[in-house]
């Protein structure tokens, strides 16, 4: 489903972010993005959620090739995958169902429809309650959920998180991660960056870990390997 | 389309301080612009008045019978460059100089006048070169004893008339070029403040078009607004400066509509292009 192939990638001032990874993510799965600072996480996220093209190396995201995507095809394609940052990124100005319903809006989706799923999303991250309050009047936690059903809104295959729980206490921090096996759950892939060893040790997932742009381990590889010869 | 006008008037509602600001700011860059119009209005107009008086007289020599000079007044006027000719004769010419110079009119009483064929310009052939061709041309009837039409004054007027165009273009352009920088300031500005939400709706999946159509509808509602206003003080202005100075002609009202709409324009395509510079970098 998200396949990297010796993948190099060189910002012109940084330089080199990534270098010659290659891994593969099945269909569902849950998998740790782990790594110092700089490793090249987020360098990894966002050549999955096309952000950034690859310098070399091809990055294969359900059928999509990053080598030969239009830029008029990134929109629609960025409507098939869920993201989530540390910061939210929530419009601080609109209340918590107009943050969710903007993501429906902006991809076309017909406004009859708009409103109950909204309120069914919010149900599912436990916000039931929440629609009408603004983003400044909640908690990290819940600021945090609101953006996870706001990436929920087009029913995503896959969820990508860069360090979601980063800017959040330990019981936010569970409370979120649970919220993401839960989705995992439902059938939605989750590919989460982060610092937090604890929560990556605690659990049984799949880690893939990053150090100066290259993957130096993961977990799951041979499983990955196995399962994608199974897939033909 | 209805979320489009939605997220335009939201803008609006959302940042009224900044709106405000750069209604402001794009009605005060037309304002200059505007008053700078209003001067190169006035100044041409002047101009074309005195260029108006810009006549070749041709001397008619004594004894010419009537009939000779009005055949030669229905050719002058077929001149193309020819506006009107007229006859005067000796007796119109002397109460003409009577009336001008007033003080001496006991020193024409007996002096007797020629007859003499005035002939007037169209607009665009009162330059130095056409009016001496005309005057040489007037010249060669037999009948016409001299030709005067103020050479010097002639070349002096086009002379002021030129700078006046060089000065009105080069000025014009200045005059635009920094209403169109300062009104594409403000509307990079506009872009920025929304930034993050460009970011978040790109996102979420929103496309380059559906992205951009609020600000194109944002930019262009207030370039018109700021035109209109600019257009408002503009007319103030000259209203003032015709009731305690000087007598002033407004634009035409297509000009003025031509202005306002100037606006809008630039309101539309500044946005255009601060947003699709922004969303290329993104």
């Amino acid at each position: 489903m998200i396949r990297f192939t010796h993948v190099t990638k060189e910002y012109p001032r940084t330089g080199l972010a990534l270098n010659d990874a290659s891994f593969f993510i099945n269909k569902g799965e849950f998998v740790f993005l782990t790594g110092p600072s700089g490793a090249g996480k987020s360098t990894i996220l966002k050549l999955v959620y096309m952000e950034e093209r690859p310098t070399s190396g091809d990055v294969k995201v359900a059928n999509h090739h990053a080598s030969i995507m239009k830029r008029r095809e990134v929109s629609i394609f960025r409507r098939k995958l869920g993201v989530v940052f540390q910061d939210f990124r929530l419009l601080e100005d609109r209340t918590v169902e107009q943050n969710i319903a903007f993501a429906l809006e902006v991809t076309g989706v017909p406004y009859a429809g708009i409103s109950s799923k909204v309120s069914r999303l919010l149900t599912q991250v436990g916000l039931g309650s929440k629609a009408n309050s603004f983003p400044r009047e909640l908690s990290g936690g819940e600021q945090q959920r609101v953006a996870i059903a706001r990436a929920l809104a087009n029913d995503p295959f896959v969820l990508i998180a860069d360090e979601p729980t980063g800017n959040l206490d330990d019981r936010a921090t569970r409370g979120i991660f649970q919220l993401l096996r839960d989705i995992n759950a439902g059938g939605t892939a989750v590919l989460m960056a982060t610092h937090n060893l604890d929560l990556v040790k605690r659990s049984d997932l799949r880690v893939i870990e990053v150090n100066r742009g290259q993957v130096v381990f993961d977990s799951g590889e041979a499983a990955a390997v196995a399962a994608r010869a199974a897939e033909g | 389309m209805r979320l489009t006008m939605r997220e335009s008037f939201l803008a609006f509602t959302r940042a009224p301080l900044l709106s405000a600001l750069s209604i402001l700011t794009i009605a005060f860059s037309l304002f200059a612009f505007g008053l700078f119009g209003l001067v190169a209005l006035n100044v041409g107009k002047a101009l074309r008045d005195v260029e108006e008086r810009v006549e070749i007289r041709a001397f008619v020599i004594d004894g010419t019978s009537t009939e000779t000079i009005a055949t030669a007044l229905g050719d002058i006027a077929a001149f193309p460059e020819v506006a009107r000719a007229a006859q005067v004769t000796p007796e119109d010419a002397l109460q003409k100089a009577r009336k001008e110079l007033g003080e001496f009119q006991d020193v024409f009483d007996a002096a007797v006048l020629p007859a003499s064929i005035d002939v007037r310009l169209k607009d665009g052939y009162r330059d130095p070169k056409t009016v001496k061709a005309i005057a040489d041309r007037i010249q060669s009837f037999p009948f016409v004893d001299e030709v005067r039409y103020g050479e010097e004054w002639v070349a002096k007027l086009n002379t002021i008339r030129n700078i006046a165009t060089a000065a009105g273009i080069a000025l014009g352009i200045a005059f635009a070029a920094v209403a169109v920088i300062i009104i594409g300031a403000t509307i990079r500005m506009a872009v920025l403040a929304r930034a993050r939400e460009i970011s978040i709706m790109k996102m979420v999946g929103a496309t380059d078009g559906f992205i951009r159509r609020p600000f194109l509808i944002e930019g262009l509602v207030k370039g018109l607004i700021g035109g209109a206003i600019a257009l408002l003080l503009t007319y103030m202005a000259a209203s003032v400066i015709s009731t305690y100075m000087i007598r002033t002609s407004f634009f035409s009202w297509q000009m003025a509509v031509a202005g306002a709409a100037f606006g809008g324009l630039i309101g539309f395509f500044g946005s255009a292009l601060s947003v699709g510079r922004h969303l290329r970098r993104i």
